[in-house]
């Protein structure tokens, strides 16, 4: 909400000084001072806070993680229970850092899932969105180099199953794995790569970071009505105090249940075969990645059947390359989902029927999580491929047919009104 | 409307063109593996469970001479060092002497050999065998797994729902429960059950229907110093829970500090919110 005029005036000579020469402080009052959000936001809006708490607490906490760790296949699994057991307070920073991944995860769905019931993606927000997809993307990649550093039984044996994933790409498949690998395995130089990328990308999603949160300053927040700000004066309030002290209020109840799972939970949202050395020549009887990776484990085995031209067996895609390609669309078409909703009203509020399909949705998303922790063996393979087939549905059939369809409720004339309303 | 009907063409269009070959994700569904283990491991009650869990000392004590004077036969517990061992309630002194009834490989020398020397309390435990390969060599082809990690490193999936209310109840002993049901478990193989030359079956084992290790341990194999009576059961309980503070020997200094943090969380959030309503109390005011 560039509201045009600047009303930081800088104290003294110094700041005046600095002022017409690098104006940061002016940068910082109008982002983080005067900034003017909507005052109905509610809590559901703390998590882009939380998400920037705990992307500052994995940075931390990492970069005390990589001054002990040691990235070579021989030494990775005892480096990571030398921090556990004599670095000090190593065993800290580490459940910090590992279960930390978890809550960043459980922060973003919320996030997006909130972006999701009011629309926060609709026009002129699409670039805001897509950002946030890209860091989500940027952190899934982040999640999963880093669970491979431990060289565990599932860190490797994940890290041979999603680089797999590349080899089923025709033609040039195979050669995209081995780069991806730094050989024909993975091995030593794999674990040396993803330890480098995985100290890069943090750094990376800090700058997407830093665009989001311009994006998100251009155009406003949304808020709960979806109708945008008419009048700054009774309709928003500055960022300080008012959004810093909420936000910190909600950054210290998800301080809590973080700290629940680091001191009384830790292996809670890990898997017990990553105490266990990694081993190639031991496949675990059940491969399976880390939850928040779930939903999409299981799009990913949903397809068990070939593609190929009716009535001849010229097999176009087969079910591997089936599955890789479901899986990396689940994520592709949360970029298009700003023109897949055809809706003239933003918020799920007045959607009466958009409501309903969206816990569906998120009810599907779970199920789906679900499933990824299952076998790829009986019912289950095919409960997978009706749920994928309903995410599908859901951005590409209902999103626009609601938009046709659907008699939205009277939208408020303006925040002020639908405040007074109540 | 025109863009719906040129999407539904497209869609019904790509319908058609899908020749699923379907047979190949029946032959997958037949092939179902059992599930293992066939019982799930009991509920113990642990000294180091629930969020004031606090290590009894004095089983860890006798879970070391249960270790040392049967596991350690075949078992290596290579990340632990002696001078840990003071946490199990022994005095310098006492762990060093420990330590010397070792025999270590150190080396080379000045004269470029390796030696042997007594142990001393910077030094992990020494392993039985030299590799995995010879340990595999000497137990049918199963090298035995080391312990300083296995109390993590097993557990049975609870399942749904079990598994949220494990959130709530701070259930995080499913590792000793397991080492404590395999050990005691072990019986005939019932009728009908065919298991491989060599291998003992164990209804608890979570890998199959029987493991490579026989039953270790029996009524009486150990003398335990303070006078407790070494069933089969408490010998197994005490090596459990040895195992485990093997695995984490920071598991009560972890929730000492995490109940300090929520006590400091919980206060903190109350004057959070407090001066949340401040803040936004004038608000409402100002604009009154």
């Amino acid at each position: 909400m560039s509201e045009g005029h600047s009303t930081y005036a800088p104290q003294n000579g110094v700041m005046k000084w600095l002022d017409a020469r690098l104006p940061l402080p002016r940068l910082i009052y109008n982002s983080f001072v005067a900034y003017p959000v909507p005052r109905n936001l509610n809590s559901w809006y703390t998590f882009g806070g939380i998400l920037t708490m705990m992307l500052a607490a994995q940075i931390l906490t990492g970069i005390v993680l990589a001054m002990h760790y040691v990235a070579n296949t021989a030494m990775a699994f005892d480096s990571v229970e030398h921090i556990m057991r004599d670095v000090n307070y190593g065993w800290l920073m580490r459940r910090l850092h590992a279960t930390g991944a978890s809550m960043f995860f459980i922060a973003v769905y919320v996030h997006m899932f909130r972006g999701l019931y009011y629309g926060s993606y609709k026009a002129p927000r699409e670039m805001l969105w897509i950002l946030g997809v890209l860091i989500y993307l940027l952190m899934m990649m982040t999640a999963f180099m880093g669970y491979v550093l431990p060289w565990g039984q599932m860190s490797f044996w994940g890290a041979t199953v999603i680089t797999g994933f590349f080899s089923a790409i025709p033609w040039i498949g195979t050669g995209i794995q081995e780069f991806l690998l730094g050989g024909y395995a993975v091995d030593n130089a794999t674990l040396n790569r993803f330890f480098s990328l995985h100290y890069l990308l943090p750094f990376m999603i800090a700058g997407v970071v830093v665009l989001h949160v311009w994006a998100l300053h251009v155009t406003g927040q949304t808020n709960p009505t979806g109708v945008e700000v008419k009048n700054f004066r009774t309709e928003t309030v500055p960022f300080s105090p008012y959004a810093t002290m909420k936000d910190a209020f909600a950054m210290v109840l998800f301080l809590i249940l973080f700290a629940w799972f680091v001191f009384y939970q830790p292996d809670y949202l890990g898997h017990p075969d990553n105490y266990i050395e990694a081993n190639p020549l031991k496949t675990p009887s059940h491969i399976v990645p880390e939850w928040y990776f779930l939903p999409f484990y299981a799009i990913l085995r949903a397809i068990t059947f070939n593609i190929s031209i009716p009535f001849t067996d010229v097999v176009l895609i087969d079910s591997k390359l089936g599955g890789v390609i479901a899986m990396f669309a689940s994520i592709l078409v949360l970029f298009f989902l700003p023109w897949l909703d055809t809706s003239k009203v933003r918020s799920a509020k007045y959607r009466p029927l958009y409501r309903q399909f969206f816990w569906i949705f998120v009810a599907v998303c779970i199920f789906l999580g679900w499933l990824g922790s299952k076998p790829a063996e009986g019912i289950y393979p095919l409960l997978a491929l009706i749920g994928t087939i309903y995410y599908f549905a859901h951005f590409l059939l209902i999103m626009p047919w609601l938009g046709w369809v659907e008699k939205t409720r009277p939208v408020p004339a303006s925040i002020a009104d639908a405040v007074l309303a109540k | 409307m025109k863009s719906a009907i040129r999407i539904s063409g497209v869609l019904a269009a790509a319908a058609l063109c899908l020749g699923l070959s379907g047979s190949t994700g029946l032959a997958k569904e037949e092939g179902a593996t059992p599930h293992y283990p066939i019982k799930h491991p009991h509920h113990l009650h642990w000294s180091f469970a629930g969020p004031f869990g606090h290590w009894d000392t004095a089983q860890l004590q006798r879970g070391l001479k249960v270790y040392k004077e049967v596991c350690s036969a075949c078992h290596s517990l290579r990340l632990v060092a002696f001078r840990d061992l003071e946490a199990l309630g022994y005095s310098e002194e006492q762990v060093k002497a420990f330590a010397a009834g070792f025999t270590v490989k150190d080396g080379p020398n000045a004269e470029g050999e390796m030696f042997e020397r007594p142990g001393r309390p910077s030094d992990r435990f020494p392993s039985p065998y030299a590799n995995v390969e010879a340990a595999a060599a000497a137990n049918n082809g199963a090298a035995p797994p080391d312990f300083s990690l296995l109390a993590k490193a097993r557990g049975v999936s609870r399942g749904f729902p079990t598994f949220i209310f494990d959130a709530f109840t701070l259930y995080a002993e499913g590792g000793p429960d397991y080492i404590h049901s395999l050990l005691t478990g072990y019986e005939k193989a019932p009728e009908g059950v065919e298991i491989s030359e060599g291998s003992n079956y164990n209804p608890y084992f979570a890998g199959g229907p029987a493991l490579a290790m026989a039953a270790p341990i029996s009524d009486g194999q150990v003398e335990y110093d303070d006078g407790t009576k070494a069933t089969v059961d408490q010998m197994a309980r005490d090596v459990a829970a040895f195992m485990m503070w093997a695995a984490e020997p920071n598991l009560v200094e972890r929730k000492a500090l995490g109940f300090r943090v929520m006590v400091f969380l919980v206060l903190f959030a109350a004057l959070t919110y407090l001066v949340k309503k401040k803040v936004w109390a004038g608000l409402k005011e100002k604009t009154a």
